[in-house]
């Protein structure tokens, strides 16, 4: 019977997965993009500039996870009306840019200086220089641990529970009153689709990692 | 300056950390010139090179390619960097790209090329340095003197007016440096505008026009090859020379 407790909720345990994963998506994607944008504001723009991202990336290393969901979903909803996807995405995609965005530094930073000034001898600008040999190379370099980031974040989306996501956690939750009880199947199946996801994200992105291996920029 | 002169420079300083790094110094190339600069390690010829394309900036004095001045306050310093080839000692290849498109990256970005012409123009350059094989290579797979050969195509591929070397084969292993200086040597004979930053005295004496002898961010003495390396004036290059010849031999009577 415990076996068809989880075997007859199995699609609301898929759902809560499927929300889990387009959480963690979208969350890495604007970590990612806000967290480039911060990591290339720290190492090249002028010091208002790097004060200003410092300041932001700080401050969302600072607050705990749960802080930033309730200011970002209760705290919006006080001047508009927003719902609790698009508020978990941001609040842990703001997050997680403060995290990447030290990633990315300190791989722009282990790009040596002459790949630059090569770029600038050929007449590239910085900019272009930066867009076109830093950046490429920095990212490249990243992939590894961008990895421990995405995995660290995709549990986290189980936090996007506490302002009412129906993530996998939630849909657990709702299993568990549904059927008064069976809490230790219930949440032991939702660990093991953690675990699932986890061992697929990880699969995933180490052969993008060697995919993607140049000789000589390997780790 | 006559019509001739390719690249001027006029009263270069430059501190580091309130060192003088470069102090007044002058020096010009004219077209199809080949210049050598000499001198001790931290006499500034690295930093000198670097401020004639503008890649050090400078404390003060000023540069011109041609008619054009790059340390004008309007100068498009990065169009006039791209007409001015830089090789660098450790070559600093684009270590993500191939071979290929460590040619082509300015020939599309900077030449705006389209592909077939960046292509048709990367692998003729590649050609004339003899790596025409290594089309597909990544840096990492390539030997020193095979890396350098391939900075070298990817300067030239700009058709630039000036070609700065510094130091182009300090870091390669004896056996790659002739490869090197075999395409320079084809450089030199092709007419092309050098100035050259080396070690190698018999290559200098061999291919440069004029030599500059650099001592503590200075020129100490600047003259024909044959003059300076066998009759200089200053003491201070006598004794360079000498010391870099008593070396040599040194090293070939070491078993
Ligand atoms: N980026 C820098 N910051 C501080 N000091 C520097 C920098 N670059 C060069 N210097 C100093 O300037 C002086 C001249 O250096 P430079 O590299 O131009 O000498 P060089 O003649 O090329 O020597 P070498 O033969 O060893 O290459 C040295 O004392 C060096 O330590
Ligand atoms: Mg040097």
């Amino acid at each position: 019977m415990i076996y068809a407790v989880i075997w007859d909720n199995l699609p609301y345990l898929a759902e809560g997965a499927a929300i889990t994963v387009a959480l963690a998506l979208t969350l890495l994607v604007i970590g990612l993009v806000v967290g480039t944008g911060l990591g290339l504001i720290q190492a090249y723009a002028g010091w208002p500039l790097r004060l200003a991202a410092t300041l932001i990336e700080r401050f969302f290393r600072a607050i705990p996870a749960i802080v930033l969901l309730f200011l970002f979903y209760y705290g919006i909803s006080v001047f508009y009306n927003i719902s609790a996807f698009p508020a978990a995405a941001l609040a842990l995609g703001l997050r997680s840019a403060a995290y990447q965005s030290q990633i990315i530094r300190g791989a722009i930073a282990a790009v040596p200086a002459g790949q630059l000034a090569a770029a600038r001898a050929i007449g590239m600008t910085r900019a272009a220089g930066i867009r076109h040999v830093v950046l490429p190379q920095a990212l490249r370099q990243a992939i590894g641990p961008w990895t421990n980031e995405a995995l660290s974040e995709l549990k986290d989306t189980s936090l996007a529970y506490t302002i009412g996501v129906v993530e996998l956690m939630r849909q657990a939750d709702y299993i568990v009153s549904a059927t008064y009880g069976h809490q230790l199947a219930v949440y032991s199946a939702a660990a093991v689709v953690y675990l699932a996801l986890s061992l697929a994200a990880n699969w995933a992105l180490t052969r993008a990692d060697r995919r993607l291996a140049v000789p000589g920029l390997s780790h | 300056m006559t019509d001739a002169t390719r690249l001027r420079a006029e009263h270069l300083t430059k501190s580091f950390a309130g060192r003088r790094v470069l102090d007044d110094v002058s020096l010009s190339v004219a077209k199809g010139e080949v210049k050598g600069i000499i001198g001790p390690s931290g006499a500034g010829k690295s930093t000198l090179i670097r401020c004639l394309n503008g890649l050090e900036p400078l404390d003060t004095g000023r540069v011109w390619l041609g008619a054009d001045e790059l340390t004008a306050r309007k100068a498009d310093i990065d169009a006039l960097r791209a007409r001015i080839g830089f090789v660098f000692q450790d070559f600093n290849l684009f270590t993500h790209l191939r071979v290929a498109d460590n040619l082509m990256l300015g020939l599309r970005r900077v030449r705006k090329m389209d592909a077939v012409e960046a292509e048709r123009c990367a692998r003729a350059e590649l050609d004339r340095v003899g790596l025409a094989d290594k089309w597909q290579a990544w840096p990492a797979e390539l030997s020193g003197g095979q890396a350098q050969r391939v900075s070298i195509a990817r300067a030239l591929a700009m058709a630039p007016e000036v070609m700065l070397f510094d130091e182009p084969t300090s870091a390669l292993d004896p056996q790659s440096v002739g490869s090197v200086l075999r395409v320079m040597r084809e450089l030199v004979a092709g007419g092309m505008t050098m100035i050259i930053v080396s070690h190698e005295m018999a290559f200098i004496e061999a291919v440069a026009d004029d030599v500059v002898f650099m001592a503590d961010g200075a020129i100490v003495e600047e003259g024909p090859a044959g003059q300076l390396f066998n009759t200089p004036h200053a003491a201070a290059t006598r004794a360079f020379i000498d010391g870099i010849a008593a070396a040599h031999r040194g090293e070939a009577t070491t078993p």
